[in-house]
């Protein structure tokens, strides 16, 4: 046990060190300039520009050799620094996304967690009912193949325009402040029907389709054939195959949740949701190489994390790992 | 007379059409027999043992009747028939080795399937136990997954679950057939044990091993492409068959004290036919040396001595 996790820890470790370094190189390997972007925005002229943009190069150390800015970063990351955002000059990068962070969880995870849940009964519901199967799956096929974008356009479109139930930008009204007040709460839980709604069909229709070939699978299995020779009752039988069939929607999930702090890009530029995905999409378009490290930092966290919980969660569901543990 | 089988015929519906895989099979097992059922490959041996506990689609029952201590058994009915599985008839299924949960621990399964006849798993330990002694297992593959078990473990831990109800007629389908021979044998005698102990009543053992059959059964049917060809006492389907096709099956066995490079071990020419559309009359008409006219009927399975029945007009056929 302590050995499997051990190498496990190891292989993350691993993977952490290579996900950053390639996280610090891409945004470096961007056409442009951040500094030049960022002095673009202010009105300056051309003299105090170059002076500028000589001090920022340096107070951003864009000005030294590249593996010493690789060992800085380093350096600064251990130390918990990601460095001071261009595109938002002076806030520091942490800040930025420690104000994202909570809007993407709050809309990412009761999306990710309750089209899994709903999905996966509903998958091995229609799997055993034909009339189900026949009528309702399409639906689901139909739904998991729509992009997510498109989606969310159309519900903007409909319940925002046509019929205009529910706003379709932000987070919260913009004439809002953001004390906590009943109003203010009403008004976020609004903006966030639509978003939560897009990104919850998709993905229900997927588990849904995953789900109900899983278990058709697992009936057709031996030990399935072999409890109705005994006669045992459907529910039974049922109970078995949805345990094992549980299995890979179980890793799935744990895939979708590890980019939860990564939030849905397109999901959020759509409905203006300021979540990570969001500020992802600023940060790149002004070349902000310090918060493009930052937001990827955070998916990388994630990711892993989120993987490393699985492998835990499998030891407990799957004897079969357990097994491999001892073996060697 | 523990198990009557009259006139059952049961197909595969298939979408080229109807596969006779059992064509008017009528026999019975005496109580406390172990009748080997042999034939070679797609002969309709494990549809036989099939139709008998669980005849679901794409089997297709036709006609007959199946009648285990004087009750006629549901066959065709997949829903009430559950009443008699595991409790009046039960099966030890040619997939043995993954016929448990991977992802249950054994006791656990045993405890589900018993309660599901609403008993008490608690009280039923002791005798659980006592089986697992008998076929030599130890106490803790309760606690074991079924991958923390070898092949032969397995195989004899279905065979306890599957006897947990004390089943009037026990179906072992090829339950030696994944096995090595040593271990071939002591499940073999285990089977007996169980028949034995009277934990069964009777048991139908389905192998195209004519040697594990010789080891432990009282009585023997051939079979071939769908249709029974003999069914005698062990030792008269070894020393004396009759019909043509059980001759040629046993002198197609090697023999102790043969050395087979100098005495080439003989085969049955030809290939049994397609069960999509079998030639009429005798199946085995086409492959058979004595072959002649009345062959194109079907030829009746009658008892040309007592307890000795032949399907072939040069037997018993001719004499009726």
């Amino acid at each position: 046990m302590k050995r499997y996790f051990g190498r496990k820890l190891l292989i993350y470790v691993i993977t952490f060190f290579l996900a950053v370094t390639i996280d610090w190189l891409i945004p470096r390997l961007m056409p442009g300039d951040p500094i030049q972007n960022m002095l673009a925005r202010a009105a300056l002229n051309a003299n105090a520009a170059e002076r500028m943009y000589t001090y920022y190069t340096h107070a951003f150390q864009l000005d030294l050799p590249v593996w010493q800015q690789y060992l800085s970063f380093w350096n600064a990351l251990l130390h918990g620094d990601l460095g001071i955002s261009t595109y938002l000059f002076p806030t520091p990068v942490v800040d930025i996304i420690k104000a994202a962070v909570p809007f993407d969880i709050f809309l990412l995870l009761p999306a990710i967690l309750l089209s899994w849940w709903a999905g996966n009964k509903f998958g091995a519901y229609a799997a055993r009912t034909k009339r189900l199967d026949n009528t309702v799956l399409p639906i689901a096929y139909l739904l998991t193949a729509t992009p997510y974008m498109w989606l969310g356009i159309l519900l903007a479109w409909v319940f925002g325009i046509i019929l205009g139930w529910l706003p379709i930008a932000g987070a919260y009204s913009y004439t809002m402040g953001t004390d906590l007040s009943w109003a203010f709460v009403g008004s976020v839980l609004k903006h966030w029907i639509l978003p939560f709604l897009s990104l919850f069909l998709v993905g229900f229709g997927g588990w849904a389709i995953g789900m109900r070939n899983m278990i058709i699978y697992e009936l057709e299995a031996d030990y399935s054939h072999y409890l109705e020779a005994l006669g045992a009752p459907r529910k039974l039988i049922r109970k078995y195959a949805f345990r094992n069939a549980i299995l890979p929607q179980l890793s799935g999930l744990a895939l979708q949740l590890g980019v939860i702090v990564a939030g849905a890009l397109v999901t959020e530029v759509v409905f203006s949701y300021p979540g990570i995905g969001y500020l992802i999409l600023s940060a790149i378009q002004n070349q902000d190489y310090f918060l493009v490290q930052g937001c990827f930092l955070f998916i990388i966290i994630g990711v892993l994390l989120a993987n490393f919980l699985i492998d835990i969660a499998f030891v407990i569901v799957d004897p079969r790992t357990r097994k491999g543990m001892v073996g060697e | 007379m523990s198990l009557r089988v009259e006139d059952l015929t049961v197909y595969y519906q298939t979408l080229r059409g109807d596969v006779r895989a059992l064509e008017s099979a009528t026999f019975s097992l005496a109580d406390g027999e172990i009748m080997g059922l042999a034939g070679e490959s797609g002969c309709g041996k494990s549809t036989l043992s099939n139709s008998l506990i669980r005849l679901a689609p794409p089997m297709k029952h036709i006609k007959g009747r199946v009648i285990l201590d004087d009750q006629e058994l549901p066959i065709a009915d997949l829903h009430a028939m559950n009443e008699y599985r595991f409790t009046e008839i039960s099966v030890v299924p040619q997939y043995a080795m993954n016929a448990m949960n991977p992802t249950r621990k054994i006791g656990k399964m045993a405890e589900e399937l018993l309660r599901s006849r609403g008993i008490d798993a608690r009280k039923a330990l002791p005798e659980l136990e006592r089986r697992l002694d008998l076929v030599e297992l130890d106490h803790d593959v309760l606690k074991m997954y079924p991958i923390e078990m070898s092949g032969g473990m397995k195989q004899r831990m279905v065979m306890v679950l599957s006897t947990l109800m004390d089943p009037s007629l026990l179906l072992a389908d090829e339950i030696t057939s994944a096995l090595d021979v040593s271990t071939q044998k002591a499940v073999a005698k285990m089977l007996v044990g169980f028949r034995d102990r009277e934990i069964v009543k009777s048991i139908v053992v389905i192998t195209h091993d004519m040697s594990i059959l010789y080891q432990i059964a009282d009585g023997i049917m051939i079979m071939y492409a769908g249709q029974l060809a003999e069914k005698a006492s062990t030792e008269t389907i070894i020393h004396s068959p009759r019909h043509p096709y059980t001759k040629l099956l046993i002198t197609s066995l090697p023999k102790v004290g043969v050395k087979h490079d100098e005495v080439r071990l003989k085969g049955i020419p030809g290939n049994p036919p397609l069960l999509l559309d079998p030639p009429t009359g005798c199946r085995f008409r086409e492959r058979c040396p004595l072959a002649f006219e009345p062959c194109m009927d079907v030829p009746p399975f009658v008892e040309i001595e007592p307890n000795h029945f032949v399907a072939c007009w040069k037997e018993g056929g001719a004499n009726a």
